[in-house]
């Protein structure tokens, strides 16, 4: 165990009781914290902290676990498969000393792939501390990372989206309603993913059906998802339904998935189901997590470490399992854990940093609720800056307007806009069905075309619509 | 149920002379009308038009405005016993107007902690009510029905009385009655609150109506908590939820439907969460699972 952090400055000495208590205070100021009790009790403290903490070698995290070895399941998976021979380039750094190396000319794409399983997300999360936006934005960006499964995610100067077709009541031609307007958007790529409006296997069975007759009427280079509980879409794979993607909300710690209902074996388990249906045409990874600062405080169940760095745990959770997307939906929580629109972004530029930096598909539900201070105008500032910093893929709904679940997120033109400014194209396979469907010429500037592609119109025709 | 969709035609028109060709319409609108979502609303380019844009932000500042709306305890009291009148044999008491430890809006915002305990007087309340109950024994009940402001007092005020009107039928078709605690209200209050409340009232079970945090095009959504055996401490994975009842989403009826489900399945099992899995379409004897599921939407024909 450690025996406390302390740094003097002038006449003062601030002591820090240990690993744990030191990477909270360092952290950015953010409600989550202030409501946990861990946060810096002022600007000057946080500010010792961070130079604390840039002290502390990395090896220190190998040594003093944040949550016991005996108690956690994730501790466990993080220091038994903690790769020594991908950390010996950086084990003689300090936190001070990695955020140099990340940012140094040394730290190639390359390079960052090889020390990949060397990093810890405590590592991650203690030096994202100590690192500005613009740091956060510069690493991220030189680390590519792909996956892939009817369509590949993350190539370098590619934006996907997340078609979001949620309805309130499941209604099927509600949600064949989003999904057409998103389509002939040009969106969809990564996932045609539906929150359902109850837990419900046969609800979850209808859905997928409901999803998979589309992309294979239409042929699209896509995959399916219903996002309901793991052990929900095992039932659904043992009782035949077209699974495509297995989903789960995870956290850091293990006593947050506990209270999610899951484990490590259960998300094995269903991967292992998953697997064996033998979907996936360019790839095989098929696992959705979606993850988001505060799901462990909420669950009482934090274990006195700070918000971010649980959250970085829980991608530790997540590249257990090769996932096809991981996607930080960082601005749904409210504000009692990310209060403002500052504090959302700053979020979700670690986020999808630390996310990156361990070798994860990241991607980045740009959103609030309507009892945070935020608006679109944040949410514009976040997404172009994700968009620079490489972001795998955004999510995609009509009018930024989610009618199931009640809060704000990146619209179709959202995207577009991402695209356009940025020089982004969507992912490869989809890329050619859109302009094989004549949706969007890919002709430098994304045109979409005027008219409904021949099989759509021929399907609005047949309910009478134009 | 569209008033966006309309403030948006509204303002459209007001904004026509701006088209001038910039704007492409979208010529599948007409599907608006199997959703509310905010589907072909055209593009400058490949952005928002400007009726959309703003539509969007008036929509916000009414959902924003909503989160602050306190919920009137007295008026909803009334309703309560309005239009549960003719049960007004299982609630031989008023409703017991509680309150979480946040004690206002600001605080309930930044502190959900405060939200899931009653404060002091509140225990007092319930401490008393049980006191006076107590005959040779002490009272027990099968359910407490809790109603809660939660996110939006909006939603409580118009969806709590009848949701709870079509529950309470069915609760009396059940083959053996069922004791029911005293309705409660609790202002500034979220979900874990009803368990303190059920355990306080030695209830075996506990069904809480709260309001889900507003959307911009439904600001009055409520949702339906539902655990076996509470107590202070339990956990999100042993309870069920039933989201968003209001006229324009899930119909009282359903919700009814299934929070019954959730019941008896519990008295069943004697537990609640995960391991209640929500199979109600599979063996609802009702029009509810005959109506079921079109499988297939108007984008695929049959094959």
């Amino acid at each position: 165990m450690s025996q406390g952090y302390r740094h003097t400055v002038g006449s003062c000495t601030y002591q820090f009781e240990n690993l744990a208590q030191l990477m909270a205070k360092a952290t950015p100021a953010r409600s989550g914290d202030r409501l946990a009790g861990l946060i810096a009790q002022s600007a000057e403290e946080r500010a010792v902290a961070q130079l604390t903490l840039a002290e502390v070698s990395l090896t220190t995290f190998l040594n003093d676990a944040l949550i016991p070895y005996e108690d956690d399941e994730i501790t466990r998976l993080i220091i038994d498969e903690h790769d020594l021979k991908a950390f010996a380039p950086i084990a003689h750094l300090t936190v001070g000393d990695f955020r140099n190396w990340l940012l140094s000319d040394h730290a190639t794409s390359e390079v960052l792939a090889s020390i990949r399983q060397g990093i810890t997300p405590e590592m991650a999360a203690a030096v994202s501390k100590i690192m500005r936006n613009q740091d956060l934005i510069l690493v991220a960006k030189k680390c590519q990372i792909s996956s892939a499964f009817r369509s590949t995610i993350g190539l370098p100067d590619r934006l996907s989206t997340r078609l979001q077709p949620n309805h309130p009541t499941d209604d099927v031609n509600g949600i064949a309603a989003s999904m057409l307007d998103g389509l002939l958007y040009g969106s969809g790529d990564a996932v045609i993913g539906i929150n359902p409006a109850t837990d419900n296997v046969k609800q979850a069975t209808n859905l997928l059906h409901l999803m998979d007759d589309v992309i294979q009427q239409y042929q699209i280079p896509t995959q399916s998802c219903v996002l309901t509980h793991v052990t929900n879409t095992l039932e659904c794979i043992e009782a035949g339904a077209p699974v495509d993607l297995v989903f789960q909300s995870i956290g850091g710690t293990q006593a947050t998935n506990d209270s999610f209902g899951f484990n490590l074996a259960t998300l094995a388990e269903a991967q292992a189901a998953a697997l064996s249906l033998n979907r996936g045409t360019v790839g095989n990874n098929l696992m959705y997590f979606e993850t988001g600062q505060g799901s462990a405080l909420s669950a009482n169940a934090h274990h006195g470490v700070d918000q971010q760095t649980c959250e970085a745990r829980a991608y530790g959770v997540a590249r257990k399992f090769n996932p096809l997307l991981v996607n930080t939906v960082v601005g749904f929580i409210g504000p009692e854990y990310l209060y403002d629109g500052k504090e959302i972004t700053r979020a979700g530029l670690e986020d999808h940093f630390c996310g990156k930096l361990l070798g994860l598909p990241m991607g980045c539900d740009v959103c609030y609720t309507n009892h945070a201070e935020a608006d679109q105008n944040d949410m514009d500032n976040l997404l172009s800056l994700l968009g620079v910093a490489g972001c795998s893929f955004i999510m995609g709904i009509p009018g930024s307007d989610d009618i199931m679940l009640n809060y704000q997120t990146t619209s179709f033109h959202d995207a577009l806009y991402l695209r356009r400014v940025l020089g982004l194209r969507p992912a490869p396979e989809f890329e050619m069905w859109l302009d094989k469907m004549n949706i969007m010429k890919n002709n430098g500037q994304h045109v979409l075309s005027g008219n409904v592609p021949g099989p759509f119109a021929c399907s609005l025709h047949a309910i009478g619509g134009n | 149920m569209k008033k966006h969709l309309d403030s948006q035609t509204a303002s459209g028109d007001r904004l026509g002379h701006l088209k001038n060709g910039n704007v492409v319409d979208n010529p599948w609108q007409t599907l608006r009308r199997y959703t509310d979502a905010r589907i072909g609303l055209g593009r400058a380019g490949i952005s928002l038009p400007t009726s959309a844009m703003l539509g969007f932000q008036l929509s916000h500042a009414k959902a924003r405005d909503a989160v602050k709306l306190r919920l009137d305890t007295e008026l909803l009291s009334q309703q309560l016993q309005q239009q549960l009148g003719e049960f007004s044999a299982d609630f031989p008491h008023s409703p017991l107007v509680l309150h979480s430890q946040a004690f206002d809006r600001t605080s309930f915002l930044q502190r959900p902690d405060l939200g899931r305990k009653l404060n002091d007087a509140s225990r007092n309340t319930l401490l008393n009510f049980m006191t006076q109950q107590q005959g040779d024994s002490e009272p027990e009940y099968d359910l407490a029905i809790v109603v809660a402001d939660g996110l939006s007092s909006l939603a409580v005020q118009h969806n709590a009385a009848p949701f709870l009107k079509q529950f309470m039928a069915r609760i009396h078709n059940e083959k053996s009655p069922s004791k029911l605690a005293p309705l409660t209200i609790i202002e500034q209050g979220r979900v874990a609150i009803g368990d303190e409340v059920g355990q306080s009232l030695n209830a075996k079970a506990v069904l809480l109506l709260i309001g889900e945090r507003p959307g911009l095009s439904s600001p009055d959504s409520l949702g339906v908590y539902f655990t076996w055996g509470p107590k202070v401490g339990v956990n999100d994975s042993q309870r069920n939820c039933i989201s968003n009842i209001r006229p324009a989403g899930l119909g009282f009826d359903d919700a009814a439907q299934r929070a019954m489900y959730l019941l008896t399945q519990a008295r069943r099992i004697k537990r609640s969460g995960i391991q209640l899995k929500d199979h109600s379409d599979y063996t609802s004897r009702d029009a509810f699972v005959q109506r079921g599921l079109p499988k297939r939407s108007f984008l695929t024909k049959p094959s």
